[in-house]
């Protein structure tokens, strides 16, 4: 079945459509409808209702609803009435005056280049089969050089890209000419284009539009999100003081998702992420269905699942493996493998979230930890894109905790809530790199720009001084130290506009566009040799060997040669690094040594956190859960208790010669981190003599030499004291100053703000090059001009991302006295599975001197004994 | 590379001098927290690859770095002349980040520098970023420089026989794992008969003493590095470090 077929009821479905010209849709399009057997869908007309009234809309509708069709149907109609009117009669098309002076028509944005691609073919379709005369081309980053100029020299009618090529556009002098007549920019994937900087640059982008074509009106096709409201500002001008919005349309939903939680027959592990235990029974569910996706939340998973699949696999189904790390190459082979039908299962993770629809997923199964209700339902809604059949998904939990987060996410689908993040702030980085691009295309006014930035959504409350602080940046650094007026990238001229001051500026700036910065990642390389390797750097080893795919360098450099990991379904033995690849030799062992760190990429919703919480605190909820984490409850709460909705249970308990704090905040694992980081030293500093903590996504353990239970009893330690707010001032401030998660997110900043260049003159730098100076950089300037706007940037961009202070926030001042201590004589029933993190995981938090003290005690007490 | 290093603190309550006392060809000297090399007997203090003006060396390219790395090397280097109040101090070359650097010296950075230079010889040694004399910056210039038993030079001369050279160039660096967790910090590189100095430029970044440009210098892994922590140093052999 054709990817458009998906989009349509079939017409028996529906009372009769006659195929004569509704007043709304002209007769080719509805012959051409009902000669496939289908009927346009009401959200399809009303999308070209809106655009006939010359509004912008944004239609919020389920995976697989006819998206796409929706968004081009406007288009398609007004480019065809426009033609047809175009000698002599033109009154007679509805959109009457498309005076169009030879540029773009129909702009589409897509936040994968495959999608364009994709789309732009299944146009293809109806187009010829209408017979109508329009032009369509995509344009990305593999698009030709000389296509691309020819794109600009005589462009298309629609053109399909991405954020990143739009900018590129918008840069260049061919841009008035290009865009000015252009009547309509469709945001595919809306949801998921704004939750990241790049959304920023988007957004920006399309304020440029707006400023450059007086008629111009936007679709945005968006699957359900909490709040449709908010998003639909992001795609008309906004004015201060105003709240302005596009239409929304929202599509009929689909039949409700079947989604359940496996109940396994099997012990339930306390902890862990596998879900080894659910093995047989995903084996035995993949072999009950026709095609199925198996969702997990990291590669490591996806490693670890996919092996034990094949393990066990003596019915030779096709499961194949996807992730984000493995060789484009291998994963196109899949994907193409999967489109053709010829796969039994996928197991793969986030990287096919997104992406081209597939028709016959009949089952999703979501090992771990499902995250967030809206994430959940999206991946559901891979399955099976006829909206009139439910999809089946089946949730399987690897540890209890997780089951309590099933249980809520389960419920969750059932009433379609949803927690899909609030839009972003615009980052300042973002609006750095768009400054430089807008002097790049032609100079500019800051008042006018200024005014541009703000009708952006994301920008709308940009202050004047952030503004001015950025082209600052822009110009010569924005240094309090006013030393490189002579190097200025943008200088004002006589006439006040900003320009910038060499070609070759924007050259540089044509390289190093986009606002996706990878972490360092290091080429993982096959090779026979083993042991040989360790001799000299890249000595022994071939600069052969067959390319794996790529890990992040951090990874790497945990490792010492001769560790073995699981990478690419195989068990990996590492034996030497030479420039940017790791060489890697097939190991005998079955069991890796190294445990690949285990949270996945994005945290548990604070909306999930908050439905687990009140699970816990409700004992008649427990009946739906199954019978071992009922007891598990039971067995809590007799030994030590459960807390009540708004409280935070912390817990203190001696264990062999430590003693132990253990927190249950349901706050995620990248909040509780950055809380035990912050915790740690106040212990410290209350002599405590903390050691180490480990942190998950429900709770955070710290340990110590100091005990706990008698130091709050005789009034030595308050934990009210110690989980109050003003953690978030000096202790965080002073943990900013050197934590690695901070450089690297100043780092990501400076890249984006064109401080410091990905590639200059075409070549990649070595990214260990950057790494190493943006460190540097980072020091220095937090010691010398510590307000400077790329330090603000990194903040806000901490707020929310590595570090997550914001939710650490909320969590302070959520549980601000309502801290329940129980000093315990054992471990409790809860604290188990965070307990059993220790030691299992690396060394919890970022690595500090004391290892290097420890290593260098360890060779002493070498020598000596 | 020597039995008898061991960590040595100075005057207590200072808490950043702290060095680490080893010998080059029998001499003993002091390895400073701050990637400098005191040498006690002649009153020297050793500095290289400070990399001046690289900051406005990068800007001038179009990577507009902060202006502020002269003055935060400068800040440092007189935090340890203070220190150790030394009659002699030699740089070991690179001490401009390119030809012409000096000129861009701002006039407080020219001052504090010349301020420096008062009461004590001054150095120059060329380097391959400087390899002639700088204007204006006082001191004198050499090509290499011997003192003692020891000679005193840019780069390290290839070939595993030398012995009692102290040199600069390589910028090298450390990286020791350690439950699965990995430290990279600026280190001293020595084998007993020669010594490459690390970096002392704020901006000035590492090269892995694993690296095969080690290779030229030291045989194998015959030799010790000495980590510069936050607060103290960390000595490990080389083979204990990671590439």
């Amino acid at each position: 079945m054709g990817a458009l077929a998906r989009y349509h009821r079939r017409v028996s479905d529906l009372p009769p459509v006659p195929p004569t010209p509704s007043p709304i849709l002209p007769e080719p399009f509805a012959r051409w409808f009902f000669s496939r057997g289908w009927a346009p869908r009401e959200h399809q007309l009303a999308l070209l209702a809106a655009a006939r009234a010359g509004r912008s809309a944004l239609l919020i509708a389920p995976t697989g609803a006819g998206k796409t069709l929706a968004g081009f149907l406007p288009t398609l109609v007004e480019l065809f009435e426009g033609r047809s009117g175009a000698k002599g009669d033109r009154a007679r098309g509805l959109f009457g005056t498309s005076e169009r002076a030879g540029g773009l028509h129909t702009l589409y944005v897509s936040p994968l280049k495959a999608l364009a691609v994709d789309i732009a073919r299944n146009l293809e379709r109806p187009v010829a089969e209408m017979g109508l005369p329009i032009r369509i081309e995509t344009r990305t980053g593999d698009t030709p050089q000389s296509r691309r100029a020819r794109q600009r020299r005589d462009p298309p009618d629609i053109l399909l890209t991405t954020p990143e090529q739009l900018a590129l556009l918008l840069a260049s002098a061919d841009a008035p000419y290009l865009f000015g007549s252009l009547r309509r920019v469709v945001l595919d994937e809306l949801h998921a284009l704004v939750t990241s900087k790049r959304g920023d640059l988007l957004s920006l982008g399309l304020a440029r539009l707006f400023a450059t074509a007086p008629n111009l009106t936007t679709v945005g096709l968006s699957a359900t999100v909490a709040d449709p409201e908010e998003l639909a500002r992001f795609l008309v001008p906004q004015r201060p003081g105003e709240t302005c919005g596009a239409d929304i349309v929202q599509a009929a939903a689909g039949a409700a998702p079947i989604v359940e939680m496996l109940d396994t027959a099997e012990h339930l592990p306390w902890s862990g992420h596998s879900a080894a235990h659910a093995l047989a029974e995903i084996y035995e569910l993949i072999g009950r269905h026709k095609t199925t996706l198996v969702f997990v939340n990291t590669r490591s998973q996806a490693e670890f699942l996919f092996q034990a699949l094949w393990r066990i696999n003596d019915d030779n189904h096709a499961i194949a493996l996807h992730h984000g790390s493995l060789d484009v190459a291998q994963r196109r082979k899949v994907e193409a493998a999967m489109a053709e039908g010829r796969l039994r299962a996928v197991v793969c993770t986030s990287s096919l979230d997104l992406g081209i629809d597939w028709g016959d997923v009949d089952l999703v199964i979501n090992v771990g930890a499902p995250k967030g209700a809206s994430r959940l339902i999206q991946r559901i809604g891979r399955a099976n894109h006829r909206l009139d059949e439910p999809s089946r998904a089946v949730l399987v939990p690897a540890n209890r905790f997780e089951v309590l987060e099933c249980r809520a996410a389960v419920d969750a689908v059932a009433e379609n809530a949803q927690d899909t993040p609030p839009l972003r702030t615009g980052a300042l980085d973002v609006l750095a790199q768009h400054v430089l691009g807008c002097a790049c295309g032609a100079p500019f006014l800051s008042d006018d720009l200024f005014d541009e930035v703000r009708a952006a959504a994301p920008y709308a409350e940009l202050t004047r001084e952030n503004f001015d602080a950025t082209v600052d940046f822009v110009a010569t650094g924005g240094y309090a130290l006013k030393a490189y007026e002579r190097f200025a990238k943008i200088r004002k001229g006589q006439d006040g506009r900003w320009r910038v001051t060499h070609p070759r500026i924007a050259q540089r700036y044509r390289l190093n566009v986009g606002t996706i910065v990878e972490e360092p990642m290091i080429k993982i390389r096959l090779v026979r040799a083993r042991g040989a390797a360790t001799r000299g750097p890249a000595g022994a080893i071939g600069r052969a060997g067959k390319l794996l795919g790529e890990v992040e360098e951090y990874f790497i450099e945990g490792l010492v040669p001769g560790d073995t990991f699981l990478f690419a379904g195989e068990v990996l033995r590492y034996e030497v690094m030479a420039e940017d690849s790791a060489y890697v030799s097939r190991a005998t062992a079955e069991d890796p040594k190294v445990p690949v760190y285990a949270g996945g990429k994005f945290p548990l919703s604070t909306y999930l956190a908050a439905r687990v919480r009140d699970i816990l605190a409700t004992p008649t909820t427990w009946r739906r859960l199954p019978d071992q984490v009922h007891d598990w409850l039971d067995l809590q709460r007799r030994r030590s208790r459960l807390p009540k909705p708004g409280e935070l249970l912390v817990e203190t308990f001696p264990r062999a010669d430590k003693h132990y704090l253990v927190c249950y905040p349901f706050e995620g694992r990248l909040a509780h981190q950055t809380l035990g980081m912050l915790l740690t030293r106040r212990l410290e500093r209350a002599h405590q003599r903390p050691l180490g903590f480990v942190a998950n996504e429900y709770a955070l353990a710290v340990w110590g030499l100091g005990d706990l239970s008698f130091a709050v009893k005789r009034g030595a330690l308050s934990l009210d004291a110690l989980f109050d707010q003003d953690m978030l001032g000096d202790d965080l401030e002073a943990w900013l100053a050197e934590s690695a998660l901070m450089k690297r997110t100043f780092r990501q900043c400076a890249v984006i703000a064109g401080l410091i260049e990905r590639r200059s003159g075409g070549e990649e730098k070595s990214r260990r090059q950057v790494t190493i100076s943006t460190d540097l950089v980072y020091d220095v300037l937090r010691k010398h001009q510590p307000d400077h706007m790329l330090l603000r940037a990194a903040r806000a961009e901490a707020a929310t991302g590595l570090l997550d202070i914001r939710r650490l926030g909320l969590l302070l001042s959520r549980v601000r006295g309502r801290i329940v201590h129980e000093p315990l004589p054992r471990v409790s029933p809860l604290a188990v599975p965070v307990m059993l993190e220790i030691g299992r995981e690396r060394v919890a938090g970022e690595a500090s001197e004391s290892l290097l003290a420890e290593a260098e005690a360890d060779l002493v007490r070498e020598a000596m004994g | 590379m020597d039995a008898r290093t061991a960590s040595w603190g100075l005057a207590s309550g200072e808490a950043r001098a702290a060095g680490t006392m080893l010998t080059v060809a029998g001499v003993p000297m002091v390895a400073d927290l701050s990637g400098a090399l005191w040498w006690p007997d002649r009153r020297m203090l050793l500095v290289a690859d400070l990399h001046l003006e690289k900051g406005s060396a990068c800007a001038s390219r179009g990577s507009l770095l902060p202006p502020f790395d002269t003055a935060e090397t400068l800040e440092q280097l007189a935090w340890v002349i203070g220190f150790y109040d030394p009659s002699v101090v030699v740089a070991l070359g690179d001490s401009f980040h390119d030809t012409g650097g000096a000129d861009r010296l701002a006039a407080e950075a020219r001052a504090h520098l010349v301020s420096l230079q008062r009461g004590r010889d001054w150095v120059w040694i060329a380097g391959n970023h400087d390899p002639e004399p700088e204007r204006d910056v006082g001191g004198v210039f050499a090509r290499e420089m011997r003192v003692g038993p020891l000679v005193l030079r840019h780069e390290p001369a290839a070939g595993h026989g030398v012995v009692g050279e102290i040199a600069g160039h390589l910028h090298p660096c450390a990286r020791v794992v350690q439950r699965g967790r990995s430290l990279t910090r600026r280190c001293f590189a020595g084998d007993g008969r020669r010594m490459v100095m690390p970096a002392f430029g704020a901006f000035t970044g590492g090269l892995n003493v694993r690296h095969a440009a080690f290779e030229a210098v030291f045989d194998g892994t015959a030799f010790t590095t000495h980590l510069i922590g936050d607060s103290r140093l960390y000595t490990f052999p080389a083979a204990r470090c990671v590439g």
